[in-house]
């Protein structure tokens, strides 16, 4: 048992967080969301230059190879930052997805220009009639002429209005809800009959509701459930790290605030009612920042069931302290919290949509009450 | 970066695991997991086989008699011991006077006392708080004063848990009357010492708890006469040894392996106990607040080896994040002993019968019977031990910096 990192995902972390520390403040991150499409083509740039777009790529294709370590290492940075560059959507999720497909020429060179930062991906798979059920695709794949063609709306695409190009749940048999007769295809960003319709989330992120009608796609996978749903495991298991990188950050300056702000002649830190709240914060962080790091070591478990149970625990965990450290963090500060001019409530607001995003706590905490002991899946066996 | 145990931490989990099962009675494993307190005979003897067994005082120096085990080995002990349903060791002994004595007492002392601390041939109770000294225990009035070759004590202390089964209490007593005058420190006029609990002006009365049960008590001391071989360490050096002993009281304090147990026969209970129209695992509601505090407790594992893996970097000091576990882990065993209550249902109204001869077996589930009485008992959980808030006074001083 070791929680420490070893030598050179300590220089990962350090790398990108000073990386951070010197180019994405508060104000600049204000700025990258400013610009047409929400956010910077040019911190995105120093991002391929450090290697962050290929840190799940293998390095045949030039990248770095990580895993979940290296990807935990990253979405805390992450959540510190509050990145909105499609770092996430891109380079982990997409990243992941790809290296469980049967590997192939073609993603090959999507796996380089991945790398390379040229290449941004998006995963489009959540339809409207059911977006949590991982198994509702309707979009259809059908061959043609020799061609696969996709028809069907996705939506809440992360980073979708952008991409340069987007893998596609699609079915070619079964019905919706079978897992079976669920492919996963490429579909390149100027592909004939792909509309798409960007916005903003209510955390400055971006998303893109996305309508393929007779559009070309290139198979990867043509039997790609399993890979979906290990991927949507690790994506949740991502966004509770970065919720916990966003809590900490929030949790210190929360504390910070507590000692500088001063009413009734003393620092109201000073006051032990507000204290113990700062402490009980403490203790939510750490209770989840425990379960986001057994998510991602959840990655290595054969037992895909278990898997998802490991998730969705922490997924409920995160959602049970993101909720108390976010709002206890703006009722602390006061007014000053409620304002988009500083930092607090932007990070309160990700901690919310974190909450939202692929089954909030409830969502989760439902299935797994049905389901068996979780006291039974051993956490350090 | 690597979560799991290693084959060797594996290895020794099965041993000591394998071990429990094959040596603790039953009868006394069932009155653990109720959350009962194994009578004065189970005591003694569960004692004495851990204690051929090498394990009564694990954590103690190997001069000493423990173990040599690493942090991590004790909190696998720890756990596995509290899932098996084991009494735990009786901690003013092990886990309190014994590192007390082998860091600050004199050689006569050490020899004296350890070795029958680790075969419980003493049983010892803790003479901490007063009515008028508890979380400011630096407070505390109960005098010692210096005649020839013995203290005379005079004063009163309350909470002592055991109290009625113990021949032996170490005490805080004030030894220096000036450091509770205004300006005077009163940290620094209290001493450690250690009575003989059959000395002439001691008298014990019981404290019966909302429980209904008797735990805890008070304990007078009017003029009682104490050799002064019997002071530990240095005169008015008291409450550092104090500070020192509430410090090592928190291992084992999340009480990860007693809530597991819990939780995993609630969620057996829960597959056959219907007190509504269909068995209380298809009620949603309750199934939820009990996979919700698996949830948490899952969590408070792995931020217990959190802990546990930065203690060997601290060198045996105490680390302020234990009081993290403190107040989780209080919270979880309370959480543990009201969805019991809530599995009772009315059944958990049944008192004790008052009808004698009364031998018509229980009344509802025999398990139900409990439920209240150990709700109710363990509200201390957050109480002892340092309250929860104290717990904050602390991770708010000196982890957060305030």
């Amino acid at each position: 048992m070791d929680f420490d990192l070893n030598e050179d995902q300590r220089l990962l972390k350090d790398t990108l967080v000073r990386f951070f520390k010197d180019h994405y403040s508060f104000e600049q991150r204000k700025q990258a969301m400013a610009m047409s499409g929400g956010w910077s083509a040019d911190i995105w740039r120093q991002l391929a230059e450090l290697g962050f777009t290929g840190l799940l790529a293998p390095e045949a294709a030039g990248g770095f190879n990580g895993g979940h370590v290296e990807a935990m290492v990253a979405m805390e940075a992450v959540g510190e930052a509050l990145l909105v560059e499609p770092l996430f959507a891109s380079a982990l999720m997409c990243g992941f997805l790809l290296r469980q497909c049967p590997a192939s020429a073609k993603i090959s060179d999507l796996e380089s220009a991945m790398v390379s930062g040229t290449a941004r991906l998006a995963l489009a798979h959540m339809e409207g009639e059911a977006p949590l059920n991982g198994a509702h695709v309707t979009t259809s794949a059908r061959h043609e002429g020799g061609r696969v063609l996709l028809n069907g709306d996705k939506t809440l695409v992360l980073h979708g209005d952008s991409a340069t190009h987007i893998i596609v749940s699609a079915r070619h048999a079964g019905t919706p809800g079978a897992h079976h007769g669920i492919g996963l295809y490429l579909v390149e960003g100027d592909a004939a009959g792909l509309r798409r319709r960007g916005f903003a989330t209510q955390d400055g992120q971006r998303a893109a509701e996305l309508n393929f009608n007779q559009t070309p796609a290139h198979v990867l996978d043509a039997e790609g459930y399993a890979t979906l749903a290990k991927t949507i495991d690790f994506g949740i298991a991502c966004i509770c790290v970065e919720a916990v990188g966003a809590m900490s950050a929030l949790h210190a300056m929360t504390v910070d605030y507590l000692k500088i702000r001063k009413q009734f002649g003393l620092p109201i830190g000073a006051f032990q009612v507000l204290q113990h709240r700062a402490v009980d914060m403490l203790v939510a962080l750490e209770q989840a920042r425990s379960l986001a790091l057994v998510a991602m070591f959840a990655m290595d478990d054969k037992d895909a069931a278990r898997r998802h149970r490991t998730v969705a625990a922490a997924k409920v965990q995160i959602a049970r302290s993101g909720k108390f450290v976010g709002e206890e963090a703006i009722q602390l500060h006061g007014g000053i919290g409620m304002t988009m001019e500083y930092a607090a409530g932007h990070y309160f607001k990700r901690l919310k949509m974190i909450d939202v995003q692929w089954g909030d706590g409830d969502h989760h905490l439902v299935a797994l009450a049905e389901g068996p002991s979780l006291l039974e899946d051993e956490a350090m066996g | 970066m690597d979560l799991h145990l290693d084959p060797q931490q594996r290895a020794f989990r099965a041993e000591v695991r394998q071990f429990f099962k094959d040596n603790l009675p039953d009868r006394v494993r069932q009155k653990v997991i109720k959350g009962g307190y194994p009578e004065y005979q189970d005591m003694v003897d569960w004692t004495r086989v851990m204690h051929a067994k090498g394990w009564a005082t694990p954590q103690w120096p190997k001069a000493h008699g423990g173990t040599g085990w690493s942090p991590v080995e004790l909190a696998i002990f720890d756990d596995e011991s509290q899932a098996a349903g084991a009494p735990q060791m009786l901690p003013f002994g092990v886990n309190m006077l014994g590192p007390v004595l082998y860091t600050f007492g004199s050689p006569e002392q050490q020899q004296k006392f350890l070795p029958r601390i680790a075969r419980l041939d003493d049983w010892w109770c803790q003479g901490f708080s007063e009515p008028g000294a508890g979380s400011d225990l630096a407070s505390l009035k109960t005098t010692a004063r210096r005649e020839g070759d013995e203290f005379i004590v005079n004063g009163q202390k309350t909470w002592t848990t055991m109290a009625q089964y113990a021949n032996w209490i170490f005490c805080l007593v004030r030894t220096d009357p000036d450091s509770l005058k205004p300006g005077g420190k009163r940290q620094e006029g209290i001493s450690f010492i250690l009575i003989d609990m059959k000395t002439k002006g001691i008298t014990v009365r019981p404290i019966q708890t909302i429980d209904g049960g008797v735990e805890v008590n008070e304990v007078f001391f009017d003029d009682v006469h104490v050799p002064a071989e019997n002071l530990v360490g240095q005169l008015n050096k008291g409450w550092d040894y104090a500070k020192f002993l509430l410090g090592n009281e928190r291992n084992g304090i999340a009480r990860v392996g007693a809530t597991k147990e819990k939780l995993r026969r609630i969620r057996a209970l829960a597959q056959t106990s219907q007190i509504g129209a269909a068995p209380m695992s298809e009620n949603h509601r309750f199934m939820e607040r009990l996979t919700e505090a698996e949830i948490d407790l899952k969590a408070l594992e792995i931020t217990q080896w959190r802990v546990l893996a930065r203690s060997a970097a601290r060198h045996g000091k105490p680390d302020p994040a234990s009081s993290i576990l403190k107040i989780k882990g209080s919270q979880l065993q309370q959480t543990a002993t009201d969805l019991a209550v809530a599995l009772a249902g009315p059944y958990a109204a049944v008192g004790k019968s008052d009808q004698s001869g009364d031998n018509l077996g229980p009344i509802g589930p025999e398990w139900a019977a409990t439920s209240a009485p150990v709700y109710f008992n363990y509200r201390k959980v957050s109480i002892y031990g340092g309250s929860n808030e104290i717990q904050r006074n602390i991770i708010a001083k000196a982890i957060l910096g305030f």
